[in-house]
């Protein structure tokens, strides 16, 4: 249904697209810098050499394992327990589930900044110190309502008729539930996950509130740039980059319907 | 099942959720809240006195940042909305089967941590780099102009950062209107403008209130656009919260300030959503 | 006429609701919130006027500590020549090895980072740290946040040290720490952008050079530049000069002069050219020049520097202190000191070791001999008595509450 200027509008969209990309691109160009000193800023020549040297700063790569373990049990965790939420919220009319909603829409729409904050207010009232676990406990909370939205939204959609026969059957709940409604909401359980671990390994203000002296990969950046920020940045930027986007193509192309034979 | 069972169910299936965000969401607002009121510093401890007048001094002292704050947001919102507006609108009415493909790379860049982002804008724009530089050296631009540490480049990087969370909702709520309905309107003698300014507008409004919510909050309370890009001029409130915690380590005083912002931006976030009708605004952010 | 119906008012007041099952519940819970708050406190882990720690407090800590054969060692950038040489030398020897990071940007923030983990008696990841003499070095022995020293095991520090810090006044007798180095606060300069040289405080406030200087964002920094700008002297100050400085301070401000306020990054914003003079510690701007081939220029203003002291400290949680009390030993040995201010160029707190530099020149030849015999002349790395004069140390405060009021007078100037 077009109105007018497709033509213009069409420009306007992939310069915005452009504009988007830019740093990416010039984080992935300076990841081939070839630069002697601490600085990578201008431009040396083009080399390989720091892909192969990309885990030669010790305490970088302790900060990229650290943030890829924080995100991996973020996703389970806030995935179970967010598929919880989001399925009962779909499935259940019930009371309390406002409140619950109330609470939800706090988390999401909440400044990550007083969420961290006052994480850090609950934890030195407590005297329990910081590191990995009080980072990983951070995520998990935020991310818990991401998980439960995207599984509640799939959960509304859900076709009753296929569990109505596994009852017919003689099934019981937790047969049903195990045997044919997780299986068709197992997509929509694992893009929550997805979404859970891209928020963990993302984030930076709440980690900087929970972390103490412990490091994730973006309070290793956010450190580093007072010194001058190595191409090791640059490459491990790059392979996340590029770790993700295969990660995204291949679920799209997955859950592209199969044509019918 | 059982008809208890049946009962029990959802609130089984949300204990252990609720419980966690029980636990780490809505008590540590209580100590937050807590902190704030306790005087004492941090070697010899803080003790609870109910002592209101951190929150005048905390807000006497950083009004300035608190507004500033608060605008820059608000210009970031305004900005994004115009910006966005037309990406939604070409995907949603031009895109069609690669819709999915432009969203896709609207969100590419996200693969990318927003940090490292913000930084290598940092080395775009940096006095003497690749952007300025050359312009410096063409005698286009004074010596001593600069970018960086200015409100402009720190908007720039809220536009920057926020700009799919402006698109999504717009697109979402494009998206969602009924082709036949404008074909109505063109029946109806409209013209391109006029379908536009009364149909296809107001069909959108929900989604750009949505997307008001979603980089207005975030916007006003960011902390990282204005350390990597601004200066000491372009103090947001974030960076003096951020920096009482975790610099003087005032926790009441930066407890105080983190109460008040969340207060005045959830007054203003239930103000809005009373304003709309908060169905509307509650199921387009939950999407 | 008489009605047989009660007053309608008597009616109304017994029907009433009053406290209803809603409102108890509601009560019970506002006053289990109000409680809630009430309970919460932030328990400190010491005081701020302790008594002295002790007599058996070193044998207490150092009885069943063993050597793992490593330290993680957190100090600020620019303190060592990036190949390590000295720590390679200290594993050769020793078979130790040292993790060596440059984790310190700055004094605020290091101890707010640290204070949650040491309260709750957690590991910080480091054994050995330097930190400045000033607010925080305070705040970690009045927490007890640092390892009381064995001086048993530091022979070398014993044998070697300038016998003047033994004698501090932040750490008389060395209980806790021994110094890494001291370090001058002065301006720096590109002569380049800046076309006169450069001489006083008041420099720093010409508006020739609006928007293009530098002041640090550390509040006890900033201060002293007032207070000497103003010909005040910071040790007899009181909180009258301190608001005066705070004034001078926020004219520099609203004039527009100051670009930002930086800790350790104000050498990368020089280099960048984001700034063209700026407040600058002494060895900084030497290391710069030799590593980048740049011709910054320090000086020491008339109206007076800063002087400060870097001080090897071990937290109390350190899971390797043996390991690190034999690093910090090792840093006295004559030679170690003096390869080591060769290279970062801050003043030495081992004197011997300025006969070691020259000697160490006279093997070189040509410019490299010249350089190095500039360093063991050098004022900035041994500065004699007369040098002295013009240096002053950070505020130091009585009483917390004057810590308080000095912070709440110059911070709002780096935030607001």
């Amino acid at each position: 249904m077009r109105l007018t200027g497709g033509r213009a509008l069409h420009i306007y969209t992939w310069a915005i697209i452009a504009w988007l990309t830019l740093p990416v691109l010039v984080m992935i160009v300076f990841g081939f810098n070839d630069t002697p000193g601490r600085y990578n800023q201008t431009w040396e020549g083009f080399t390989f050499k720091w892909y192969g040297r990309v885990f030669a700063l010790d305490e970088l790569t302790k900060a990229l394992v650290i943030s890829l373990l924080v995100a991996v049990v973020t996703a389970f965790v806030a995935g179970a327990l967010g598929t919880g939420i989001g399925f009962a919220l779909g499935r259940y009319r019930f009371r309390g589930s406002g409140t619950v909603n109330l609470i939800m829409f706090a988390t999401m729409s909440s400044p990550e900044l007083v969420m961290g904050a006052s994480l850090l207010t609950l934890f030195v009232s407590l005297g329990v110190g910081l590191g990995a676990v009080t980072i990983t406990i951070a995520h998990i909370m935020f991310s818990i309502s991401f998980v439960a939205v995207v599984v509640r939204a799939r959960v509304l959609t859900l076709d009753r008729s296929v569990e109505e026969a596994a009852a017919d059957l003689g099934a019981n709940a937790w047969t049903t539930f195990w045997r044919i409604t997780f299986p068709i909401i197992l997509p929509a359980v694992m893009s929550g996950m997805l979404l859970a671990f891209a928020l963990s390994i993302d984030d930076f203000v709440v980690s900087n509130f929970t972390a103490g002296t412990t490091t994730t990969f973006p309070l290793w950046i956010w450190g580093a740039t007072r010194v001058g920020l190595p191409p090791q940045v640059n490459v491990m930027g790059t392979l996340i980059f590029m770790g993700g986007v295969l990660i995204a193509v291949a679920t799209s192309v997955r859950s592209r319907p199969r044509k019918r034979s | 099942m059982s008809r208890s069972r049946r009962v029990l169910a959802p609130y089984l299936l949300i204990l252990p959720g609720g419980l966690w965000l029980l636990l780490f969401f809505v008590i540590p607002m209580v100590t937050m809240l807590s902190l704030s009121l306790q005087q004492g510093d941090v070697v010899s401890g803080y003790v609870f006195t109910g002592h209101w007048q951190t929150y005048v001094d905390a807000i006497g002292n950083y009004r300035t940042q608190l507004v500033r704050s608060l605008i820059y947001g608000a210009i970031t919102t305004i900005i994004l909305i115009v910006l966005a507006f037309p990406v939604a609108y070409w995907i949603a009415f031009y895109g069609g089967r690669r819709k999915p493909t432009y969203l896709f790379l609207l969100l590419l860049p996200f693969f990318v941590s927003f940090v490292l982002r913000t930084i290598s804008w940092r080395y775009i724009l940096t006095d003497e780099g690749m952007l300025l530089g050359p312009l410096k050296d063409a005698g286009l631009l004074a010596d001593n102009f600069n970018i960086l540490g200015t409100p402009v480049a720190v908007i720039f990087g809220l536009v920057y950062n926020f700009l799919p969370f402006m698109v999504l909702p717009i697109y979402v709520a494009l998206e969602r209107i009924d082709p036949r309905v404008v074909e109505a309107a063109r029946d109806l003698y409209a013209d391109p403008p006029t379908a536009f300014r009364k149909v296809i507008f107001p069909l959108a409004l929900p989604g750009v209130f949505a997307g008001v919510l979603m980089t207005f909050v975030p916007a006003s309370s960011d902390y990282v656009n204005s350390a990597v890009l601004g200066s000491s001029s372009t103090t947001m409130i974030g960076q003096v919260i951020q920096s009482q915690y975790l610099t003087s380590s005032n926790y009441p005083t930066a407890s105080a300030l983190s109460f008040t912002l969340m207060a005045v931006l959830l007054v203003g976030v239930f103000a809005y959503a009373r304003a709309l009708g908060t169905e509307d605004v509650m199921k387009v952010a939950a999407r | 006429m008489q009605s047989n119906l009660p007053d309608p008012s008597l009616i109304r007041g017994l029907t009433q609701r009053r406290l209803g099952r809603r409102d108890a519940l509601r009560m019970s819970g506002l006053s289990a919130f109000a409680m809630a708050l009430a309970a919460c406190g932030v328990k400190g882990t010491g005081s701020t006027a302790p008594s002295a720690p002790a007599p058996d407090a070193v044998a207490k800590y150092w009885a069943g500590k063993t050597s793992n054969g490593k330290v993680d060692f957190a100090n600020w950038p620019l303190y060592m020549d990036p190949k390590q040489p000295e720590l390679k030398k200290f594993t050769a020897a020793t078979g130790v090895k040292v993790n060596y990071q440059e984790v310190i940007q700055e004094m605020g923030p290091w101890f707010a980072k640290v204070q949650p983990q040491l309260a709750a008696g957690q590991s910080i990841g480091y054994d050995l740290m330097v930190i400045t003499n000033g607010i925080q070095f305070k705040q970690f022995v009045d927490s007890g946040f640092l390892a009381p020293l064995d001086h048993s095991k530091l022979p070398n520090y014993v044998a070697n040290a300038d016998k003047s810090y033994a004698d501090t006044a932040y750490d008389k007798g060395n209980v806790y720490s021994v110094p890494w180095t001291s370090g001058i606060t002065g301006i720096a300069y590109d002569p380049k952008k800046v076309t006169r040289p450069i001489t006083k405080l008041a420099d720093l406030w010409d508006p020739a050079f609006k928007g293009k200087v530098g002041m640090y964002s550390d509040t006890q920094e900033l201060a002293n530049f007032g207070l000497m700008a103003l010909g005040i002297d910071p040790a007899k100050s009181t909180a009258e000069d301190w608001k005066k400085a705070a004034t001078k301070l926020k004219e520099q401000k609203s004039a527009g002069m100051v670009r930002n306020y930086y800790d350790q990054s104000y050498v990368d914003a020089l280099g960048k050219g984001e700034v063209w003079i700026t407040q600058a510690w002494s060895g900084d701007i030497f290391q710069k020049n030799v590593s980048d081939g740049t011709d910054f220029k320090f000086v020491i203003p008339e109206e007076g520097g800063t002087i400060w002291t870097d001080n090897f400290a071990i937290p109390i949680t350190a899971q390797n202190p043996l390991d690190a009390i034999k690093l910090m030993d090792f840093f006295y040995e004559v030679a170690n000191a003096a390869t080591l201010a060769e290279y970062i160029n801050y003043v030495c707190p081992v004197p011997a070791a300025q006969e070691q530099i020259k000697q160490d020149a006279a093997k070189l030849t040509g410019d490299d001999k010249t350089a190095m015999e500039a360093v063991a002349d050098s004022p900035l790395v041994f500065p004699a008595q007369s040098d002295y004069a013009k240096l002053h140390y950070y505020v130091d405060f009585k009483t917390v509450a004057e810590q308080q009021e000095f912070q709440s007078i110059f911070e709002p100037i780096v935030l607001a």
